[in-house]
């Protein structure tokens, strides 16, 4: 089963799945907001990458036709469905990360820090304290 | 095999860039590094001849990404804090989904193979019919205004929502702020 015509015709999967997986422990492991969004997008550019390997042909070339139109039959071209996909994904992609942006700048407004562990321990004691009060409105024991 | 050779140097490129994004805790490197990234990406896809995509690439991932990151560092932090959870897990999470994925590409099409179901169906169609059809030269273009147009128009209604979306959040930035400012000289 892997022989080298098998690994080098998979190969290009494996090292976009590498960039992949960088990308995804970045958004996993680390607590800084903004860094997550850095690590969705790299996560992001290797899948589009992944896909648009996908539509390649050997010796293809870039679907783009001559000007004159004169096409020659003998002219292999590359796949054109996989580019138009992904360039709607490219655009889709940076309208998702323009919104996390705002959403951190909210949050930076609300809580003052833009690191999750800071956030969920200030959230932690809000919950506390209005367990708190509500408990002491109904009269439990302090 | 000069292609190859291209494309695992830009390959490596990549992978150092991603690491240094990982351990630097500079914020302004991190980001200048994810544009980095995003020209390196936008030459490999010109070698996987996806010319239209590295030009968007380059345009979109290295520029209005990169201004709209400087400008939330501006309004947030500059410095990373360093982690206190162990990266165990993650890199479990991470380890496991990438086994998923390489255990899902073994029976893949091999790269570039013209009789790949990927290279049959509509996009032959559509690379046989656009000359006659539209008379335009760019297939990618024909695909993504006519073939395909509703999709470009889901696109824009896309668009048109997140921009709602951010200026429904950041609006009244300014106003709050002052209103801050002014409770502050209140109290003190």
């Amino acid at each position: 089963m892997f022989e080298l015509d098998f690994i080098l015709g998979h190969m290009n999967y494996w090292l976009f799945t590498v960039l992949m997986m960088i990308g995804l422990y970045n958004v996993v492991a680390k607590g800084n907001l903004i860094k997550k969004v850095v690590g969705l997008n790299l996560f992001q550019a290797a899948v589009f990458m992944f896909y648009i390997s996908i539509g390649k042909v050997t010796g293809g070339t870039a679907p783009i036709f001559p000007t004159d139109m004169k096409i020659d039959p003998d002219v292999v071209y590359s796949n054109p469905l996989p580019h138009v996909l992904i360039l709607t994904a490219i655009v889709v992609g940076i309208a998702t990360t323009s919104l996390a942006l705002a959403l951190i700048v909210r949050i930076r407004e609300e809580f003052d820090t833009i690191e999750e562990d800071e956030i969920l321990e200030i959230e932690t004691e809000m919950v506390r304290k209005e367990n708190q009060a509500c408990g002491d409105v109904m009269g439990g024991a302090t | 095999m000069v292609e190859l050779l291209v494309d695992l140097t830009l390959f490596f490129m990549l992978v150092t860039t991603a690491i240094a994004i990982t351990y630097s805790r500079h914020l302004f490197g991190v980001v200048m590094m994810a544009g980095v990234f995003s020209l390196l990406s936008a030459m490999l896809l010109v070698s996987l001849d996806a010319v239209d995509v590295a030009f968007t690439e380059a345009a979109v991932g290295a520029g209005i990404s990169s201004v709209l990151m400087l400008s939330t560092l501006t309004l947030t932090a500059r410095i990373e804090k360093p982690s206190t959870r162990s990266p165990l897990i993650p890199l479990l999470v991470v380890t496991a989904t990438g086994a998923a994925i390489i255990y899902g590409t073994l029976d893949m099409p091999s790269f570039g193979d013209p009789n790949s179901p990927a290279q049959l169906g509509a996009a032959a169609q559509y690379l046989a019919n656009s000359p006659a059809d539209m008379h335009i030269p760019n297939v990618v273009t024909v695909v993504l205004a006519s073939y395909r147009g509703f999709d470009t128009l889901g696109e824009a209604a896309v668009v048109f929502t997140a921009g709602v979306g951010v200026l429904l959040l950041l609006s009244g930035l300014r106003r709050r702020r002052r209103r801050g400012d002014t409770d502050e000289k209140e109290t003190s």
